[in-house]
């Protein structure tokens, strides 16, 4: 498929960012290490990552729920993570996140009905029970879900509401933090079918993030590949998880099931073994060495730079840049 | 970019709205809370009427003549040492137990809860404060602490109420502040957050109400509580004053008659008693109204 057009646009603009956490008993562990990256206006940036790689923590950034130690967060130009009380709550109109667990990110004693008045309210939105019930229209429940709570609702139904909320202020952007993993897999396709329609019916941009390369594959115009709290590949959808260039990046594919056995296995293919490493103390050079099957003497000691590989593709990975260059030089 | 072959999910299978019935009905249908709510109606009217004065007997009036009769048509409960009515008295001592109590539990809960739910939403040192003034409190013998506060301010209800609050606002501390740290940490409670909510209205509307059935259900114990300590105070003369009549102050009087006269001891004990465990039913009856997941579901 060919790229969905951009405006050009820059709609979050996230350069160097660093966050750290101080837990008891583990020191200090470093969620975010000098993360960059953009999105355009309209487009869909995928994130993935296994759990405890800093995407949630990215997520949490750009909705300040937290703020970046170091580094800024741009949102529709403005800094979020400077925003003071007044301009925070407009720039919250601008951008939106729907949470993972449905059951947890609905207060158990509102009303549907009154959960979504609320967020018109606050915003001195124009509210009432018409205004409600087009929200709810255009998750695709009934109106009548408005006199609902929370428990009387299914996760697939529970988790449009949570979308439902997010949209009332009619944000440009939306931030989906694993909006699927807590759902059953049938229920799975159609949120993401939902998704597609709204990105496409309201021109949405959406931080879409998930572990499961295979989802975010079906909406994302870019991927970001992200491992102990650094991205190690970025591209266009297409390339980044069809012909990945990053060790990681393979592994995942990888452990994407395949819908038809018949077909051959992808010719990248990487089996990745053992855990994340404590984030605490994330190793040497490059972070993915103790688990890569590629990796060589100095993986361990320098660490790479995102460099690009073609295009719009970059990536940080010693052993495939220079297999890159070798290629080059013998073409050239 | 594919579209997912979905399975239907009958969109309009969302389930037909219970009538979410009044907390009074949810009541009613707990057996405990229906025998709480019944007498509690009953003793406070009973309490009103005294109050009102439109018993057939002055519970103050003195009559030498009818000293120490026995319960008789004439009079329910039978008279004191004075030739009190004890009915009447009794009914007057209800009224001034239960406004002691409600007073004083009204406060304690409303401080208690502010103090327990800012400690546990905001942490750090306000709950640092909160909590260990709350330690040191709490290090008092409930009934000492009272027994210090009304020394120190004088009887009359109204300080004996400001006595049973200044015992009873620690434990609604505790009670609202454990459950607040869960639901401060909750999701729901991070996207009021992100979604722009202002912060008093986030405590108000979401901390308040998914933290509220505890503390209800503490109002009604301790109301009980209340009116025992009430009772106790007035039995060691640090209560209410007489001659108004308070049903610590009667079981107190009667310690001199009991040996002869046992409806003088009788039937304000057994006031007590009815009020302590009717508190302890309809608070039954409370808990089991105020869980959401109660009724109603699919």
């Amino acid at each position: 498929m060919p790229d969905r057009p951009t405006s050009g646009e820059i709609a979050i603009d996230v350069r160097d960012v660093v966050k750290h956490y101080r837990t008891p008993g583990r020191g200090e562990v470093q969620a975010l290490d000098r993360v960059s990256v953009s999105v355009e206006r309209g487009q869909v940036l995928g994130v993935v990552g296994e759990s405890g790689c800093g995407k949630s923590t990215l997520a949490r950034l750009l909705t300040r729920l937290e703020r970046p130690d170091s580094g800024s967060v741009e949102i529709l130009g403005r800094r979020i993570d400077l925003a003071k009380r007044g301009e925070l709550r407009e720039l919250r109109r601008g951008i939106q996140l729907v949470f993972q667990d449905p059951y947890a990110s609905l207060d158990p004693r509102q009303r549907i009905g009154a959960a979504l008045a609320e967020v018109l309210s606050v915003h001195r939105l124009p509210s009432g029970d018409g205004r409600v019930g087009e929200l709810l229209e255009t998750v695709g429940l009934p109106p009548s879900t408005a006199g609902r709570y929370p428990h009387q609702l299914s996760g697939g139904q529970r988790q449009r509401i949570g979308i439902a909320r997010a949209l009332a202020v009619q944000p440009q952007i939306l931030v989906l933090d694993e909006p699927v993993s807590a759902l059953d897999v049938s229920v799975r396709a159609e949120i993401i079918n939902l998704l597609v329609r709204l990105r496409d019916e309201l021109g949405l941009t959406f931080v879409f993030i998930s572990h499961d390369l295979g989802v975010v594959r079906h909406l994302a115009d870019r991927i970001a590949v992200m491992y102990l709290g650094k991205i190690v590949e970025y591209g266009p959808w297409d390339v980044v998880s069809d012909t990945p260039g990053h060790p990681y990046t393979r592994a995942l594919q990888t452990a994407v099931p395949i819908a038809d056995p018949g077909l051959d296995a992808p010719p990248t293919e990487l089996v990745v073994t053992g855990e994340v490493p404590d984030a605490a103390d994330p190793p040497s050079g490059c972070r993915f060495h103790p688990r890569c099957p590629l990796a060589e003497d100095r993986c361990r000691s320098v660490e790479p730079l995102m460099l690009p590989a073609s295009g719009r593709h970059r990536l940080a990975c010693h052993v495939v840049q220079s297999e890159a260059a070798t290629a080059d030089g013998t073409n050239g | 970019m594919s579209v997912l072959p979905t399975v239907a999910e009958p969109m309009g299978s969302v389930p037909a709205a219970p009538g979410r019935s009044s907390l009074l009905a949810r009541i009613w249908r707990d057996r405990n809370g229906r025998i709480g709510l019944t007498v509690i109606v009953l003793l406070a009217v009973i309490a009103v009427l005294g109050a009102l004065g439109v018993l057939p007997h002055d519970p103050i009036a003195q009559h030498p003549a009818a000293r120490l009769q026995g319960p008789s048509s004439r009079y329910w409960f039978g008279t004191d040492q004075f030739g009190r009515d004890i009915a009447a008295r009794a009914a007057v001592g209800i009224w001034t137990s239960l406004r002691v109590a409600v007073v004083s539990v009204a406060a304690a809960a409303v401080i208690g809860s502010v103090l327990g739910i800012s400690a546990g939403f905001f942490g750090g040192w306000v709950d640092q404060i909160v909590s260990r003034f709350i330690d040191i409190l709490f290090a008092f013998p409930a009934i000492l602490l009272a027994l210090a506060v009304v020394s120190a301010l004088g009887n009359g209800w109204q300080n004996t109420a400001i006595a049973i609050a200044v015992v009873y606002t620690p434990i609604f501390t505790r009670v609202s502040r454990g459950p607040t740290l869960t639901v401060g940490g909750a999701e729901y409670i991070k996207a009021q957050r992100v979604l722009g909510t202002p912060l008093p209205r986030i405590l108000l509307r979401h901390v308040l109400p998914n933290v509220s059935a505890p503390i209800v259900v503490q109002v009604t114990l301790a109301l009980s509580w209340a009116i025992l300590t009430e009772s106790a105070l007035s039995f060691l003369g640090l209560g209410t004053r007489p001659p108004t009549p308070s049903l610590g102050l009667m079981v107190s009087d009667a310690r001199n008659t009991v040996a002869t006269a046992w409806w003088t001891l009788t039937f304000p004990a057994l006031a007590i008693v009815i009020a302590v465990i009717t508190l302890n039913l309809l608070g039954d009856g409370l808990r089991s109204a105020l869980d959401p997941r109660r009724d109603s579901r699919p």
